[in-house]
Order: C-alpha cells, then structure tokens, then sequence
C-alpha cells in the first residue's frame, strides 16, 4: 500500500502531500521535513530507494523517490510493493502531469494544485494503485478541465478556440479508448458461486 | 502558415488568460504564492499566512461569498494546510461545498475534504448523505468522486451505511466505476473485515470482470485475502495462471502496454499471489513452473519495468516449491542483477540474495566480491542491504569479521533508524555466535554505546537476563559475569560522561550483582565508583536509581561510605531518590534484613512473584471498611470521564472487560519497571517469568530443501562451533583461493578483498552449506539459556494456581482474576486433554492398552467449543453420535420441564464416558453428570468429586453409586452457586470407579461455565425498572455492535441478546429499550439501550460491582457470534 506521496523542490518546500494513512498535522509536517532531510542529501548517482524514515513507520516502510530538475516526488510504500514498479509508477505520473500540463513545471503545481490531486485520485486511490494507463488517466482528469471550460461559458469561448487551432495540427486526437473485446477467460470461476 | 498560427497562439493565452473563469480563480492564489516566495525567513512567511487566513475567514463567514469564490478559498486554504498552517475553519465549508455544489465546486469540495479530515474526525457524519446522494447519482463524475472519498476517509462505524450502495456498483456500466468500487470495497475491507464478510462472491465475479481494468483492482483484493489464509484460495491457482499467460501472451489490449510490456503492473500482483500461493505446496507450485518460466523468459528486454517483473519472478521462483532448473535461471537472473552497473537494480539484487541465501546460501558465495565491493559502495542504502545480506549469512566462523564491518558502518552513521535496526541485529548475531567471552563483552560494550538510549529495551534486557539465567553450567557463566564487571570497572574509571544512560543503567546493573564474583577489587573501589556516577550532572535521575539499587546490593562491610551517600541523598529532591537512600540506610544496618531482602546468589525462579498482589488484601479491606472507595478498572473510570461527551463516535472495539495488559504489569521482567516502582527488586531480571522474546531465533529461516534437494553435497557434515575457526579449513576457502588464482596481476587492494572475502564468506561453502541451510539444527547458540522448570510443569499446575490465586483477590483485584481466567483458559482445557489418556494407565492397565490408547489420542476432537473431549474410535464405533442427545431423556421428571442446555460430552475412557447437561433453575444451576457405563460389565463404586474455586457446589444426589450395570446410565446432580460473578468458571472433577475389585480406576474430567448461565431473567414492570434503576450504584456504559441485518435492529439485537443470556426485555420505546435479568437469585442488574447510530449504546446498573462488567463482556460475544 502506498502510505504517502509527497512533491517538494529543492529547498524542501511542500509541492503536494498527500497521505493515505492519518497523521496528525505536525506529524505530516515533520514527515515532509525528515524526507526532504533524507531525500536531499542523497547524490544523483546512488539508487533511489531508502529505507523509511522513523517517523512514517521504520523498516516496514520504503521510500522510493525521483529527482526531476527542482523537484522530487518521494512516494512512501509499504513492503507489499514492489520498488521498481513503483518507480516507475512515478514516472508515468510526472508523463500525465506533462501531458496534462504541456511542459508542467514547478509553478503549475503550485498554480493547480486541484488538478494535480485529481490527477492523483486517478492514479492511486486509497493508497491502492488504481490505473497506470496514461492516457486513461488523463481521459478521465480531462473531463474535469472540459467541465470548468463549459462552466467558463462565453468567456471560455477564446480558450476554446485555442485548443481547436491547437488541435488543428494533430493528425488525430486519441478519443475515448475502445477496450474492445478482451479475450480474458477466467475459467474455472464460474463453477463457484 | 504555420508560423502565424504559433504566434498566435503564444499571444493568445496571455490576451484571454485575465479574463477566463480558470484564471480568475488561481488569482488570489497567485499572489499569496508570489507573496511567499519573495520573503525571506520562515517567520515572514508564518505572519502573511496568518493574515491571509484571517482574510479567509472573514470571506468565508460573509453571506456575500459565492460558491465560485467558496472553491477559491478552498484552493488556498489547501494550500495553507500543506504547508502546516491551520485552517480548520474552513473544513465545514469544505463539506458545504461538496454538498450544494454544482460538479465542479462539488469537486474542489471532495479533494478537500480528502486532504483536510481523517478517519476519526466527527464531522465527516455530516458528508453521510452528500455521499449517499451523490453515489446514487447518475453523474458519472460524481459517482466517482463519492468513491474517492468513500476509500480515502471513510471509518469503520460508516461503513454499513453506504456498503450497499457501493456492492450495487460492481455491476455498474461503466468499468471505471466498477472498479472505483472494487477498491473502495477493498479498504472496507480492509477496515472492517467483517462487514464485507458476505461479499466474497461478488469479488470473484469481479475477478473474471470482462474489464481487465477491474479484474485488476480485484488483485489488490485477492493479495490480501490470500496473504491471510492461502489454503482458501488455492482452487483459483488456475485462474491466476490463465490470467498471467494470457497477459505475457499479449491479449489485452494494447493500451495496457507501458514501454511496450504488457500490463507491467498487473503481471507483477500476479507473480505475488502466485508465490503466496505456491509456497510450501508442492501440487500448486507444480500449476505455475510453466508460466513462472514463461515469464522468465520473456521478461529479458532492458528496461526498468521488466526489471521489476524478473525481480518478482525470481522471488516467486524461490518461495514456491523448488524446481531445479527454474532455481537455475532464477539465480542466473540474481546474477545479472548484483552485476549490473545500474544502482537500482544491484540493491534489488542484493535484496533478491538476501532473500535467497536462506534456501542457498551458495549464490552468496558467487558474487562475493560484488558483495565486499558494495560493502565500500558511496550509497548507503546499498551498503545497508549489504550489510543486511552478510546478517543473514554469518555463522560461528564469521561472525567476527561480520560484526566488525557492522560496527565499523555504524560508527559512521547518523541515522536514528538505522542505527537501531542495526544495533539489535549486531545484539543477536553475539548472543548467537559469539566466539568467547571477552568479544561478546567487548562486542556489547560497542552496541550499548554506539546505540545508546535509541536503543529498544529489550535489548539490555536480553543482555541482562542472559547474565543473569546463565546457562547450564555455572562455571562458564561466572567467568562471563567476571569478564563483565572487570571490562565495566575499565569502562568507568574512564570518562563517563560521554556514556548513553542505558550502557551506564546495565552496568550498574551488573556491578551490583556480580562485584562480589571479583575478589581482587575493593569493594570501596566499586562503591566510589558507582558513587561518583551518581554526582555527574549528565546521569539521569532514572539512572540513579539504578545505580543506588546496586549499591543496595553490595553487601555490608562498607557501612561508613554508604552511611554517608545515604546521608547525602536523604536531602534529595527526587523522592524516589530519598526513598531508596532511607531503604539503603536501614538495609546496610541490619545484615539480617539484608540477607532476607537480598539473598545473595539466589537462583532466579526460586522468587515467586504474587502477581496477584493478594498479601494487600487485608490492606484493602481495612482500607474500604474506612470508606475508601472501591477500585474501578480503568476502562471504568475512562468510562465515566467520557460520559459528558455528547457523540461517541469511536466505536468501541470487541474487548474483553478488563485491560490484559494492565494485567501484565505486573509479570513484566523489565528491570527499569520493577525497580523504579520499588527500588529493593534489584534483582528483578532474575524474576521474569516469560519467555519473553528471546532473540535466539533467527526469524523467517525455514526448511524449504527436502533431505533429497537440488545440493548434491549435503551429506557433508557441518563444522562444529566449539572447534577454533583456525583449525578449521573450510572447503571454501580454498575454493576462493582457486577461483582467484588464475587471475596473476593482483593488486594490493584486490588482495585485500580476497582477504576480506575469505573471511566473510568462511564456512558458507560446500562443505558447511548444511548447517546453513537447516538453521534449525545448525550449530547451537553459544548462550544458551535454562530451561525454565516452571513452565515445563506449568501446564500441570496451571489450573490450581490460577484457581488459587484467583480467590485470594476476589475483590480487590477483579481484573486480575478476569485476566488470569482468560489467559489461562485455553491451558486448562489443555491440560485436562493431556491427562485423559494417561489416568488409566497410572492404574496399572496393561502396556498394551496403553499404547492403543495413544492411538486413540490422535483421533480426539474438539466438541461443542467449550470442552474438550478425547474420545477413543472405539467407543465411537460402538455409540452413534446420537447418543448424547438420547440422554435428556433420562432426565429426572420434576426437571423435565426446566430449561436445559445440549447435552456435552464430558471425557470418556474405555469404560466410562461423561456428559453433562446444564440446567436453569431460578435459584440455581443444576449440573447433571451422565456416568455411562460403555463396557459389558458392571463397573462397581462409581463416586464423583466436582471442584470449582469460584462456585458454591453443593451435591445433591447420585455422586455415589455403588453398581453401574453394563451399558447403562447413571445422572448425578449438582446443584451450583454464584455469588460473585465471573465471565467464565472452569470446574475440575474426577470419577473413580472399579472395574475389578481392587483397582480403583480414575478418570478426571473438567469443564467451563459462562456467568451466562447465572443469569436469570427478572421480571418486573417499567415503573419498577423505574425505581430500581435510581438505587443502584454501580454503572458501566458502553457501545455494542448494533445488528442491522433485519428491519427492526434495536428489537433484533435485543432479541439475540435475550436468547443468549436469557434477559427480560422490559420495555421497548422507539429507539430505547429497557432490560433487566439477575445473577441467579441475587443482585439484579439493569440495562439501558439506546440506539445511537450505527451502534447500540448500553448502559448496564446493579448493586454488585462486577456483575456490569460480566454482562457486557458476554453481550460483546453474543453479537460478535452472530
């Protein structure tokens, strides 16, 4: 289970926090600090695992963590996940947050700090992870930002045409993904109740 | 064209930006964050965060504000809280948001109601229905957003309410519900286990889910279940296999691919249940080699993720049952692994031989110069593993070198958490091997003061208790106990000052027992250096006490020096301080009492410690009779402080009426506990009466290699540990030295490593590999501690003494006695199934019957929950098991009529066979003992004794009988008494009989009572109820699970709590209900229930103090079992 996911820049400055597990508010405080102690002080060329800190569970706990020019995105993971799967859980976050962003950078964390949970709620619910698709991902935190352009009415007319223009150049918007039919068969199964 | 469109476009974000909606919001954001980033100290920034939250409040409370800005100051007060600011004012409107909202505020609402409250917090009762609403809805969004939060902060006493709603969502349309759903019934699960006890079928059906995206989520699901009871799944082995062929067979989607691997992650849940499953089962492991080396295989192109997939593989590979050429490729991958250049993927590798040196410790041997590389490695981590990895590979040969480079690491580290987890593994790995006295000293002297006070008690605990219990023989245990208070003497006539509390609390420990074992030193000498301890300002005051307790302990002699500390002290201000100096005083004058509190040498299970605390008994009694008032377990007294508090919204968890642990106090061996709250048990640690956790066992080491396993070396015998490692060549050494040969241009360094090399990895070769592999039977400890006579005769005498020591704190210490009960319940039950088979054999009955008799023994089980039965085959053959239901009819006809339990069998040997049969009668509990007569014979002075401590017995008739015919029964009555209340009684009781004249046969038999069979109902009216409930003193209140399953839940409970424990269900007035019952004919208790969300609150009265508590405890299991 993912226990906590925390962004923060160089100087240790909060981007995002969020936990899956309660803690009381200075505790998630120093949790943020004690990572970013830990977290920083780690050179570029040594793996990115570390053993947790005291505070958000000891040996039980990992933290796995990537370094993406002034920001570090640290996810907190219990044993029952696996470290390179985890890592790269993180990057197909950052990718969505990109693609989502077009180029995010540090200020667009800060700016839209709603839109980067949602983005997560897609991602990792409950400190499960829940979809690892990016684009399906994305499909489903668009629909936030179609629904505040629709609220933004007339005055959202101009962002509107923005995207159009933009969208004029791409060969094909990706629609909604069809699954299709999926040849999963589960035999067995449906000799239980 | 081109050209003037990109233009346009970088022009146009800026031209629309102040005006669309979007930006307008980040506005106000904007300028707090621009704001924040020009100051310059933390102290600016917590000043203009204040001020903006002011502002915050006084929008939020404004009429005026609109659900657009609402969101707005949403956003910042997010903002604030992440970086540690309060902003609880604003939490309520954060639900507001989510409740009246349109989708968008709803949104905003929601996340922050994610991010502000947690699982206890009282207001998440006011977001129940928005959340009803909103799952009902046919928005998808909102649906969607109403799970989020259901997973993210929903508590265990909420769940019920929506659960429903939520299991309506598996079939959902739409797969991202689905399996929105899916997870949030996980974290219920999670959560509340129970509650989704019904819905188990419901995730199979999610499991073979056409959306792979929801059969997905339903691993998450099946891990866990599977983690907790793999025998109950291993009929979906298959499933999982088909699952993860299809999935490496490229099936799914396209979509599903990440760096064109399919569903990297999906594969590796797989892989998880899979080894779960597999592991220590041959059958099941047989279902999954296929697939297992299917995944090997394909997973062999070179990026990160499949990494992740071999990983799993590989580990899945080594905790199924072995195959031999899957281990083959499994440790090539192991190889590829450590040896790679990337750092991630060597710490995986170092974590993968970590994990496989228990089952091989060959591969080990492979890589060791990676490994000694990655001992000097720049990253700590990697050294960590590494460090983790040679833990698991020392033995007694080793164990030097090993302990040294842990040492070393630590000397070096600065991080709290390593250093404790490190410091305890250096602390085991010397008890286990140490190779002589002096390292072992020397060894701890370093961990005690390396890990100072991070350290974990036990660990100075172990210590001490290994000093003291010693081994077997006393010869050896002196010498370490010398070497001990010879190497502290140094310690402290060195700086001092430097030293953690803890190194300075065990040595003083050990100088006060053992100075006396050092007949070169002064006693003078030991006493001013300890004194002088007690004068640094840098020594805590708990140390002290330490300390003074050792002086207490060395003996007289030195009566001028101590008449001067304890002079000194007795002006202290710390009283515990002043108390220990005026006991030191009259101990080191009176020799008598001195040697009495003291004794000197004694062994350490000859102190029995009361836990009971029964020698106060008379105190207390003294003590009420003056108008003291009673104790009150401390639930109780919690109980009543939290009575004001309007909305309980902690659901009281499923617990016994008494604190166990509390219980336990006063078993503790902790040194520090004991002689801090008395300061004369200096020799405490020579009191523990458990087990404790002793650290001799290296956890997680398990036989997974049959005698006929993949070494074909094995039979090689292992070193012994008594021999000195130098005499000893292991194989492996040479092996180093031959594999490194060929290799002419050696540097310095290199050989260095070599050297290193073959010191760590000495007797991990061929020829030892076996006392590695069988951890179990691998060379023994070098400490190793007694056997404790007392818990080997325990289990004998378990039921006297809890009986014993139960009586004597009948009513002071009730929760001792509930705790004792508890704890030894399951012993008694035991121990009355380990003598059965014996007692005919002490009657000289041939050998031959005997060894039957053991035979039968094996096929004994466990009827009717609350007795335990051995019941040879014979006997079963010959009665059908209806036989127990055939004996109510011989119950005599004036109690026909009576309420009686089932009939349960008792014991039974050959020729007797016992049941009982409980029956109600208002005044009393009538006990009928059925004494069938299984033989052909006739069984001659048949008598029965029933014991029980608690329980007034009273024979009534038919405990003698002088003939039994064959095959017939005889009853006999026993009428019992409860005056005080007990949750559960046991009584003990033996029949003898003659089967020849002349040999008198005795079979004991044994059994538990529940107070539920005291109870009465009492009948009275509500105006009766009324007037009682006013006179009675003592109270209890607490919450109870409400059972919601039918449509009347306060009657159903009810109802269920009736037929459990046979209570008069006075009144029921709409959410209230009044009930009343009786301990036999005596004390009356009352209970008041009151529907209160998802939960019963029930408030028990009655005059006696215990008969709430003994209530409650049973009501607790009468809902719990349903």
């Amino acid at each position: 289970m993912i226990k906590a996911i925390l962004i923060f820049n160089n100087h240790g400055k909060p981007r995002l926090s969020k936990f899956y597990e309660h803690y009381t508010e200075d505790t998630e405080q120093q949790i943020i600090r004690e990572t970013f102690h830990l977290v920083s002080k780690r050179d570029e060329n040594v793996c990115n695992f570390l053993e947790g800190g005291l505070l958000i569970g000891g040996s039980e706990n990992k933290l796995i963590y990537r370094h993406y020019a002034t920001l570090y995105f640290v996810f907190c993971v219990d044993s029952s996940e696996s470290e390179l799967g985890i890592l790269d859980l993180i990057q197909v976050f950052v990718e969505t947050l990109d693609k989502c962003f077009e180029n995010v950078c540090e200020l667009d964390l800060i700016f839209h700090m709603d839109k980067v949970h949602n983005i997560l709620a897609e991602m990792v619910m409950g400190g499960m992870v829940l979809e690892t698709n990016m684009s399906e991902i994305s499909t489903q935190a668009e629909a936030h930002s179609k629904m505040e352009k629709s609220e933004a009415g007339i005055a959202g007319a101009p962002a509107r045409a923005v995207s159009a223009v933009k969208n004029m150049n791409l060969p094909e918007m990706p629609k909604n993904i069809n699954i299709g039919d999926i040849s999963i068969k589960v035999p067995n199964l449906s000799s239980f109740k | 064209m081109s050209d003037v469109v990109e233009k346009t476009l970088t022009a146009l974000p800026g031209l629309f930006d102040s005006q669309t909606g979007a930006a307008k919001i980040t506005n106000r954001l904007r300028q707090l964050v621009k704001s924040i980033t020009e100051l310059t100290s933390k102290h600016e920034e917590e000043n203009l965060i204040k001020q903006e939250l002011c502002a915050m409040k006084e929008q939020v409370s404004s009429p005026n504000t609109s659900m657009k800005q609402m969101r707005e100051i949403m956003v910042r007060a997010m903002y604030c809280e992440m970086l540690g600011y309060d902003a609880s004012f604003t939490y309520i409107h954060a639900i507001k948001l989510a409740q009246q909202g349109g989708v968008l505020e709803k949104r905003v609402g929601y996340l922050a109601v994610s991010l502000f409250l947690n699982e206890g917090h009282e207001l998440l009762l006011l977001l129940v229905n928005t959340v009803l609403k909103d799952l009902q809805s046919t928005n998808l969004i909102e649906a969607c957003m109403a799970l989020t939060v259901v997973a993210q902060v929903f508590p265990k006493d909420m769940i019920p309410a929506v659960l429903p709603l939520v299991e309506d969502k598996l079939s959902h349309p739409k797969e991202i519900i689905r399996r929105k759903a899916v997870l949030a019934l996980y974290k219920f699960y999670l959560i509340a286990p129970n509650q989704v006890q019904h819905i188990h079928g419901k995730f199979r059906k999610a499991l073979s889910d056409r959306d792979p995206g929801v059969m997905a989520s339903s691993l998450h699901i099946y891990l866990q279940l599977i983690r907790e009871s793999p025998d109950s799944y291993k009929d979906l082995t298959g499933s999982f296999v088909t699952i993860l062929k299809q999935v490496l067979g490229g099936k799914l989607p396209v979509d599903f691919n990440y760096h064109s691997v399919p569903a990297p992650w999906l594969q590796i849940q797989l892989l998880r249940i899979l080894s779960l499953l597999g592991k220590e089962d041959q059958s099941t492991s047989e279902l999954m080699y296929e697939v297992l080396d299917e995944s090997l295989r394909r997973a062999e192109m070179n990026h990160n993720i499949t990494y992740a997939i071999l990983y799993e593989c590989v580990k899945a590979v080594y905790t199924i049952h072995p195959k031999v050429e899957l281990l083959e490729k499994a440790a090539r991958c192991i190889g590829n692994f450590v040896l790679s250049p990337k750092i991630n993927l060597k710490y995986l590798g170092l974590k993968a031989l970590t994990y496989v040196v228990q089952h091989d410790a060959k591969l080990a041997l492979q890589h060791q110069m990676t490994i000694i590389e990655c001992l000097d490695h720049s990253d700590f981590t990697i050294k960590r593993e590494t460090l983790e990895l040679l833990f698991r590979i020392t033995n007694a040969q080793n164990v030097t070198v090993i302990v040294e480079k842990m040492l070393d690491f630590l000397r070096g580290c600065n991080d709290e958490h390593t250093i404790i987890h490190l410091v305890g593994k250096v602390s085991e790995l010397a008890e286990k091997f140490a190779p002589d006295n002096s390292w072992f000293i020397q060894t701890m002297n370093c961990v005690f003061s390396i890990g100072g006070d991070l350290l974990q008690q036990d660990v100075p605990n172990n210590f001490l208790r290994l000093l003291a219990e010693g081994s077997e023989s006393k010869e050896e245990d002196d010498q370490l106990r010398l070497y001990a208070v010879e190497s502290y003497l140094t310690v402290l006539k060195g700086h001092t000052s430097h030293l953690p509390q803890c190194f300075l609390q065990v040595m003083s420990w050990v100088l006060g027992e053992y100075a006396h074992l050092q007949g070169s030193v002064d006693r003078r000498e030991v006493i001013r250096l300890l004194t002088q301890l007690l004068d640094q300002r840098s020594v805590s005051s708990e140390t002290r006490v330490w300390i003074l307790s050792a002086l207490t302990k060395i003996p007289e002699g030195q009566t001028d020096l101590i008449l001067h500390l304890a002079e000194r002290l007795s002006s202290s201000q710390d009283t515990v301080l002043r108390q220990q100096a005026q006991e030191l005083l009259h101990l080191s004058q009176d020799s008598q009492l001195h040697e009495w509190v003291l004794p000197r040498g004694a062994p350490w299970d000859a102190i029995e410690v009361d836990s009971s605390l029964s020698f106060l008994d008379g105190f207390v009694s003294e003590a009420l009779a003056a108008g003291a008032a009673p104790y009150k377990p401390p639930h109780q007294r919690q109980e009543e402080l939290c009575e004001d508090r309007a909305l309980n919204l902690e659901p009281y968890s499923f617990s016994l009426p008494v604190s166990l642990s509390s219980c336990s106090i006063t078993d503790r061996q902790s040194p520090t506990l004991l002689s801090v709250s008395s300061g004369l048990s200096g020799n405490s640690t020579e009191l523990s009466q458990k087990a404790g956790s002793s650290t001799l066992i290296l956890e997680g080491v398990k036989r997974v290699w049959g005698k006929d396993g993949y070494l074909p070396q094995k039979e090689a015998t292992a070193p012994l540990v008594d021999e000195p490692s130098a005499a000893v060549q292991p194989p492996v050494q040479q092996e180093a030295a031959e594999r490194t040969e060929p290799r002419p241009e050696l540097s310095t360094r290199n050989q260095d490593k070599q050297q290193l090399a073959s010191s760590l990895f000495v007797g991990l070769g061929v020829g030892s590999s076996v006392s590695l592999l069988g951890r179990s039977e691998a060379p023994p400890p070098r400490f190793r501690k007694k056997p404790r006579p007392h818990e080997s005769s325990s289990s004998g005498t378990s039921e006297k003494s809890s009986g014993s020591s139960c009586r004597s704190s009948h009513h002071t210490t009730d929760i001792f006695l509930y705790g004792s009960f508890l704890e030894e319940e399951p012993a008694t039950s035991k121990s009355a199934f380990d003598h059965t088979p014996k007692s005919t054999t002490a009657n000289g009955l041939s050998q031959n019957k005997d060894t039957k008799e053991d035979k039968h023994a094996n096929t004994s089980q466990i009827f009717g929950g609350d007795m335990v039965i051995v019941r040879p085959s014979t006997i079963q053959d010959k009665h059908p098991p209806s036989e127990s239901s055939d004996l109510t009819a011989l119950l005599p006809a004036d109690l026909k009529d009576l309420p009686h339990s089932d009939v349960i069998s008792l014991t039974s040997d050959p020729s007797l066979s016992l049941s009982s049969c409980r029956l109600f009668r208002d005044e009393a509990l009538l006990l009928l003992i059925f004494i069938s007569n299984c033989t052909e014979t006739v069984i001659k002075d048949v008598a029965v004794q029933l014991t029980c401590e608690e329980l007034k017995t009273a024979s009534l008739r038919g405990n003698i009988v002088d003939c039994l015919e064959a095959r017939s029964t005889s009853v006999c009555h026993y009428a019992l008494l409860m005056d005080d209340p007990h949750t559960n009684v046991s009584f003990t009781g033996t029949v003898s009989y003659q089967t020849q004249p002349g040999h008198t046969n005795t079979l004991p038999f044994s059994g538990t009572l529940s107070t539920a069979d005291f109870i009465r109902p009492l009948v009275l009216t509500t105006e009766e109820y009324g007037k009682l409930w006013l006179s009675l003193s003592h109270d209890v209140k607490q919450n109870l699970k409400l059972l919601t399953d039918a449509g009347d839940p306060l009657r159903t409970t009810l109802n269920a709590l009736k037929d459990a424990l046979q209570l008069h269900v006075v009144d029921i007035i709409g959410s209230e209900g009044i009930v009343a019952c009786r301990l036999l004919s005596g004390a009356p208790c009352l209970l008041h229930c009151r529907v209160s969300g998802a939960a019963l609150v029930m408030w028990l009265r009655s005059p006696h103090p215990a008969l709430p508590d003994c209530i409650l405890y049973h009501c607790q299991r009468a809902l719990a079992h349903r």
